[in-house]
């Protein structure tokens, strides 16, 4: 195989395992820029992969071969409500951001795996028919070099990704609404005084986080797993957690993390078919994410800063 | 009402809470909450079996709640109870297969081996939280995933390729021929001994010794404790390792008690998440965890007998168990409602 041969055979693959990840950290992004931690990103996630492939199983005679996009649209919905309990939990109820966010996970698996036993009678679901499909893009699949690696064989869902990356980018640094969020996780007093109403903006955020997850979640379950079971979502949220550290709770660095993530993933399953690579042990592969959101932190790979009041519930009138 | 008492009913409030909405749940998903409830009763107190088999699952529960309390009191979250356990079966497992030892030596080694795994693990968080103000929260989450990649390599190697060690030598086990008289065969060991020595454990250190005072106070105020002398990093660092000691102590009850073997894992044990809601239960006390790791330990195992007795999936026991670290979180609202109460009583 030559280099670019390995080349046109990673990226894609990069890509696709990167795509859920890409979802759900930009879900991260947003939480945490408004100041509310989002442990709950992984449980949020196993909602959005149970309820995408529920909803595929039921309702592939009614929509067809739309019924991804449509089992999509629902999972967004139920994981965008499943957030309002940590909504509430952490900027109502005051309660520990990061504990709530443990409940959410231990919730998310325990409501999922419940349910499906209670309607399938075992542990798994079946598989489903309608998956999202690769395709070639017209034209640019074309161009030499960067055709067959960036535009063919990709996934619908994968340019999703990009867009909603780069459109969460424009919301956060060039809106009104994105000063707003930024300035609530910053310094929630400031912003009150100025007139922005913390909680509101903070349960938006949440709730964002939470559809956006169930994106990732049923991403990642209809276009890579094709069923449900207790497997199916096995750390991606806590993954996607890393690619936000890791890409500074910035929505293109996350967008970037997320893609490296996705590539080590990628290495991890189908490095044994490439050489060279194939003479690394899987295990420095499935570690290294990990390791690097380690490094990250620790401040070896550039200095991180977390939004200054992310962790803390506002209290009115306390300094 | 004075504040020990709302500080106990705010728990107590919680479980009821969370048993309550674990019935709605079982009503709309149409099962029958009474039959459900009796069976999970019937599992924990069925019979002598059922008993020793729930203690049995109490004893690594007390510990890994233990480890989620202790680094609590200095004011750190240790999630990575999980991982910390992991490397601790691990390392229990490997010194009970690869040594050929007098049991007095022996047995000791293999625990002695866990808590220094688990130690070790948690040490890493704790220099970098020391050091470089890095929250641990984060670096306890990817050391549980390294841990649990780490620990099915290493078990694949000593198990020479293979996805389950075999049995660790008599003389590193914890098994109790007695105890398996007593229960009809379950699996309880002399581990739960050891669990509760680690709560006297804790207590001392926490409570009769300078090292514990300080760690107490490092929890209350950094500034304070730094002003007043305390030194803030050693205090951090220490209280992870005892934590990360205490975490693997859990994993070497599986190891030498439970299982008495490794085996590759495909995902996390839960445990050390459940640890979680031990501690929180329990406030974060020593006795309390023997409260929380009873309860939880209990409506854990006792779960298993639902799907047989009452057709119930086991996952409700789950969902019941994260309703109520969510409740207990929610405390301030709990606290909020209880004084309300309480103020309008006393104006009567």
């Amino acid at each position: 195989m030559s280099f670019l041969e390995v080349l046109y055979f990673i990226i894609p693959s990069a890509i696709f395992y990167a795509a859920p990840l890409v979802f759900t950290a930009i879900g991260g992004v947003f939480s945490e820029r408004s100041g509310v931690v989002n442990i709950g990103l992984e449980g949020l996630m196993v909602m959005g992969a149970f309820i995408g492939i529920i909803f595929n199983l039921t309702f592939v005679d009614t929509f067809g071969s739309m019924t991804p996009w449509v089992s999509i649209v629902a999972a967004m919905i139920v994981s965008g409500i499943f957030a309002i309990m940590h909504a509430v939990a952490t900027i109502s109820f005051r309660a520990d951001q990061t504990i709530s966010g443990v409940a959410i996970n231990m919730l998310g698996v325990a409501i999922a795996l419940f349910s499906v036993k209670m309607i399938y009678g075992k542990g798994q679901t079946d598989y489903i028919q309608e998956r999202f499909v690769r395709f070639d893009i017209p034209f640019l699949s074309d161009i030499p070099v960067l055709g067959p690696m960036f535009f063919k064989d990709v996934y619908s869902t994968s340019i999703l990704a990009f867009i909603v990356a780069i459109g969460a980018w424009f919301v956060i640094y060039k809106t009104p609404f994105g000063l707003r969020l930024r300035a609530v996780g910053e310094h929630p007093m400031a912003a009150d005084t100025m007139g922005v109403n913390v909680t509101k903006m903070r349960y938006i955020a949440v709730i964002l986080s939470g559809m956006l997850a169930g994106v990732g979640g049923a991403v990642y379950a209809q276009a890579i797993s094709g069923e449900f079971s207790h497997t199916t979502i096995n750390g991606q949220g806590f993954m996607a957690l890393a690619a936000m550290i890791f890409g500074k709770w910035h929505p293109l660095g996350a967008l970037g993390a997320a893609l490296f993530f996705g590539f080590a993933q990628a290495l991890s399953i189908i490095g044994g078919q490439i050489p060279y690579i194939d003479q690394i042990p899987s295990y420095y592969l499935h570690i290294l994410p990990y390791v690097l959101t380690i490094l990250a932190v620790a401040g070896f790979i550039g200095k991180a800063h977390a939004p200054k009041a992310s962790g803390v519930p506002y209290i009115k009138g306390k300094r | 009402m004075p504040n020990r008492v709302v500080n106990i009913l705010v728990p107590v409030i919680s479980v009821i809470l969370g048993l309550l909405v674990g019935a709605v749940v079982m009503v709309v998903s149409g099962y029958d909450p009474i039959a459900g409830y009796s069976a999970l009763w019937n599992g924990i107190f069925g019979d002598s079996y059922t008993i020793g088999e729930t203690i049995r699952q109490i004893t690594p529960y007390l510990l890994s709640g233990l480890a989620v309390a202790f680094a609590f009191r200095t004011g750190l979250f240790n999630i990575g109870v999980e991982g910390q356990l992991l490397v601790g079966w691990f390392a229990a497992a490997y010194v009970g297969i690869a040594f050929d030892l007098p049991m007095y030596i022996h047995l000791p080694l293999a625990i002695i081996a866990a808590a220094v795994a688990g130690g070790l693990w948690a040490f890493i968080p704790g220099l970098l939280k020391a050091k470089l103000q890095v929250h641990e929260v984060i670096v306890t989450i990817m050391m549980n995933y390294i841990a649990l990649h780490t620990t099915n390599v290493l078990t694949r190697m000593v198990a020479n390729g293979k996805e389950t060690t075999g049995t660790i030598k008599e003389t590193a086990s914890l098994k109790s021929v007695f105890f398996e008289s007593l229960t009809d065969y379950s699996r309880l060991h002399y581990g739960i001994f050891i669990a509760l020595a680690m709560v006297f454990v804790m207590w001392f250190i926490l409570e009769k010794t300078t090292t514990g005072f300080e760690l107490k106070a490092v929890g209350f105020n950094k500034n304070a404790s730094e002003y007043a002398g305390m030194n803030v990093n050693k205090n951090i660092i220490l209280s992870m390792v005892i934590s990360g000691a205490f975490a693997g102590l859990a994993g070497a009850m599986e190891a030498l008690g439970t299982f008495q073997y490794a085996s590759v894992k495909g995902g996390f044990t839960g445990i050390g998440f459940d640890g979680i809601a031990v501690a929180l239960l329990g406030a974060n006390t020593p006795l309390g965890v023997v409260f929380g790791a009873t309860l939880f330990g209990a409506l854990k195992f006792g779960s298993l007998n639902m799907p047989n007795a009452a057709g119930i999936p086991v996952e409700i026991v789950s969902i019941v168990i994260a309703l109520i670290i969510f409740f207990v979180a929610c405390g301030y609202i709990i606290r909020y409602f209880l004084v309300k109460t309480n103020k309008k009583k006393e104006a009567k």
